[in-house]
């Protein structure tokens, strides 16, 4: 929830628009690391690097725990080797048995490619879909785009992000924070209209 | 950690003073500009050879696959062929995107995605193949999908064609998902870049919002590394399920044991191939000499040797099991194919596939263009004879002499092939005009500087 302290109207336009957060531009991947560390230090909550690529070591200086997607993959996989393994089982002695010369109805070495090939299909593509809800992919709305910044970060420039719904968050002291760090650039984010989304 | 970095690197993978922005207008510079001459000129070509393949599948399904040059003795020809060599092809794509990736090789960033591109459009000609020879494709998803027909029977999950449809199935969607994973941080740049509302549009929609948060980068990379660990094993057992179509029949000639190992070998022999052949096109096409170097040729290069010597020694261990292993059959159909009928096809191969390559030995080969490229042009068609030698040397004399016969293509069977090469070709022009051809994301991670110098957790 944004601060009502924090709603402004732009002049010459209809729309109320609010500051929803602050954004500091780094042209050092250094300085970033020491600005997020000192965030995290400094206790902050609703807060993110941008960067143009994944930037090692950022995960530490951010706080931030190792993702479940190996995990939640790894599950899946197995899941779907129980579904070859029930597939296979259930038709060839269940459902549809074939006697064919004695030979056992569930000779399994002649399934293993499918109990591999479901393994492998449900474990990746429990991992892309994990990965799609986890990065909240699907959204196409987000004040880092109407302020301008996503431009710059896809291209070569670091941000790092701290929302006004954070509780620790006053403009003066995150403003501070950034450019003890050595951030020499810092931008308003600004929310048209009426939504009041997270955008973290 | 920037200079043990630089130590570490055993090659220049860029070329010249890079910055991540200058990356960003070189790589998207052909998607953001006016189709050069050179584009449209290679459209035209393979849009033109494109178009044979529906009329000549039309045709297939017009009059039943008895068009084909397929006969009594000879129940597979090319479309088993072209099928087998397409789905080589991908094989490239994969090693380069996931067992290269898992190895830490950083050279493989340059050529990455185009090879990832490779692949989804090889498998996609591939499945053409076995789809066309049911005779009626739309039927295919009821003979092919577990889903039982109306006397309530199952497929068989014996047979090893059940196993490609599990496996090449599986190959194409992972491949894919691998591929745009990669390509939304790309997709993301394309937009914020992107003057144009439409394209605006259509990039944004494709990045699916992304914001190269590190919340979501965390994840992304996790993703990632999945794909990549689960492709490893698969780009290995696709080859070998291919392969076990041939392997576990009773044909002399193809119940060989050495089937999978040396098929993947060959997969990967005949993909790389296939990535020179058209990433020295690329580079010159749209210049960019400084981000696929000749070190990136070099380094394919050796690959190729190494699986040339592979699917060389493969070569000599089928003759030499058909003399140990002493059966009568084995033995004439090894004799056979050297000094029979198709002793013309069974020789290209063997030049094209093991002796040609051997140029590679010499570095000043290794690193011209001019004479790789005949090279990897021979290595392609030696690969696709092999799949022929494999299949109808094998085929047309087996066990009972009164069954023997002669396989020739028809103009159908040549339309169809030369058709699913227009298709590929136009595929990867589309691919090349429209979509980052380098990642760029993964080589700003490789530039100097790109990582915080200390306080990094990985050492």
């Amino acid at each position: 929830m944004a601060d009502m302290e924090h709603v402004t109207t732009a002049a010459g336009q209809g729309a109320p628009h609010r500051t929803v957060g602050l954004a500091g531009l780094f042209d050092d991947v250094n300085d970033l690391a020491g600005a997020a560390r000192a965030l995290r230090d400094a206790g902050f909550s609703r807060w993110d690097c941008h960067t143009p690529y994944p930037v090692h070591g950022l995960d530490d200086a951010m706080g931030l725990r190792p993702s479940p997607i190996p995990v939640i993959s790894l599950i899946f996989g197995f899941l779907g080797f129980c579904t070859a393994i029930a597939l296979t089982y259930g038709l060839s002695v269940w459902y549809y048995p074939i006697h064919i010369g004695g030979k056992a109805l569930f000779s399994w070495q002649a399934f293993v490619p499918i109990f591999f090939g479901l393994f492998v299909l449900f474990g990746a593509v429990s991992a892309f879909l994990s990965m799609f809800v986890l990065c909240r992919l699907g959204r196409w709305h987000s004040p880092l785009h109407d302020s301008g910044v996503m431009a710059e970060i896809t291209r070569d420039r670091f941000a790092v992000v701290v929302e006004a719904a954070d509780p620790a968050y006053s403009e003066a002291k995150v403003r501070a924070l950034l450019e003890a760090s050595g951030c020499r650039d810092t931008r308003p984010l600004i929310e048209h209209g009426e939504e009041d989304d997270a955008f973290i | 950690m920037s200079t043990n970095e630089a130590a570490l690197r055993p090659m220049d993978i860029i070329e010249g003073d890079m910055d991540a922005g200058r990356l960003d207008d070189d790589v998207f510079r052909p998607m953001e500009s006016f189709p050069t001459g050179r584009w449209m000129t290679a459209m035209a070509f393979a849009g033109g050879l494109a178009t044979l393949f529906p009329i000549c599948a039309g045709y297939t399904i017009w009059r039943g696959i008895g068009v084909w040059g397929i006969n009594a003795p000879v129940g597979w020809g090319w479309a088993i062929v072209n099928f087998v060599f397409w789905v080589g092809i991908g094989h490239a794509g994969t090693l380069i995107s996931a067992i290269l990736f898992l190895f830490r090789q950083k050279w493989r960033t340059g050529i990455a995605r185009f090879a990832e591109a490779m692949t989804i459009f090889a498998v996609f000609c591939a499945l053409q193949f076995p789809l066309l020879h049911t005779g009626r494709p739309w039927l295919a998803m009821f003979w092919l999908v577990p889903y039982p027909n109306d006397q309530g029977i199952y497929q068989n999950f014996r047979s090893p064609l059940e196993w490609d449809v599990f496996a090449v199935s599986t190959y194409g969607l992972v491949s894919f998902m691998f591929w745009y994973t990669g390509l939304i941080p790309d997709l993301a740049t394309a937009r914020d870049r992107a003057r144009h509302p439409f394209r605006k549009f259509v990039y944004g929609l494709m990045s699916l919002g992304w914001q190269g948060s590190n919340r979501a980068w965390r994840h992304y990379e996790k993703a990632y590394l999945m794909f990549a660990g689960l492709s490893t094993p698969l780009v290995l057992s696709v080859h070998s399920v291919v392969s076990t179509d041939f392997a576990v029949s009773v044909i002399p000639g193809w119940h060989t044991t050495i089937f999978p190992p040396y098929f993947v070998a060959g997969a990967i022999f005949s993909g790389f191939a296939m990535v020179a052949t058209l990433i020295i096109i690329l580079r010159r096409m749209f210049n960019l000499y400084h981000l696929i170097t000749d070190n990136h040729l070099e380094l394919m290069n050796k690959v190729m040797i190494a699986t040339s010597m592979m699917v060389g020694y493969a070569y000599a261990v089928e003759f030499f099991m058909a003399w140990y292993g002493g059966i009568a059959y084995e033995r004439f159909v090894f004799i056979n194919r050297a000094a029979g009928p198709y002793a013309w096809a069974y020789w290209t191969m063997v030049i094209c596939n093991v002796v040609v390559p051997q140029l590679f030995w010499f570095k000043k080969v290794r690193r011209t263009v001019w004479m790789i490229y005949p090279i990897v042009l021979l290595v392609n068609v030696g690969m696709w004879f092999e799949r022929f030698v494999i299949v109808v040397t094998s085929l047309h004399r087996d066990y009972l002499p009164s069954s023997w016969g002669h396989y020739a293509p028809t103009w159908v069977d040549i339309g169809l092939f030369a058709g699913s090469f227009g298709t590929f070709l136009t595929f990867m022009l589309l691919f090349c005009r429209f979509l980052p051809t380098v990642s760029t994301t993964e080589m700003k991670a490789i530039l100097p500087n790109a990582h915080p110098a200390h306080g990094a957790s990985h050492g």
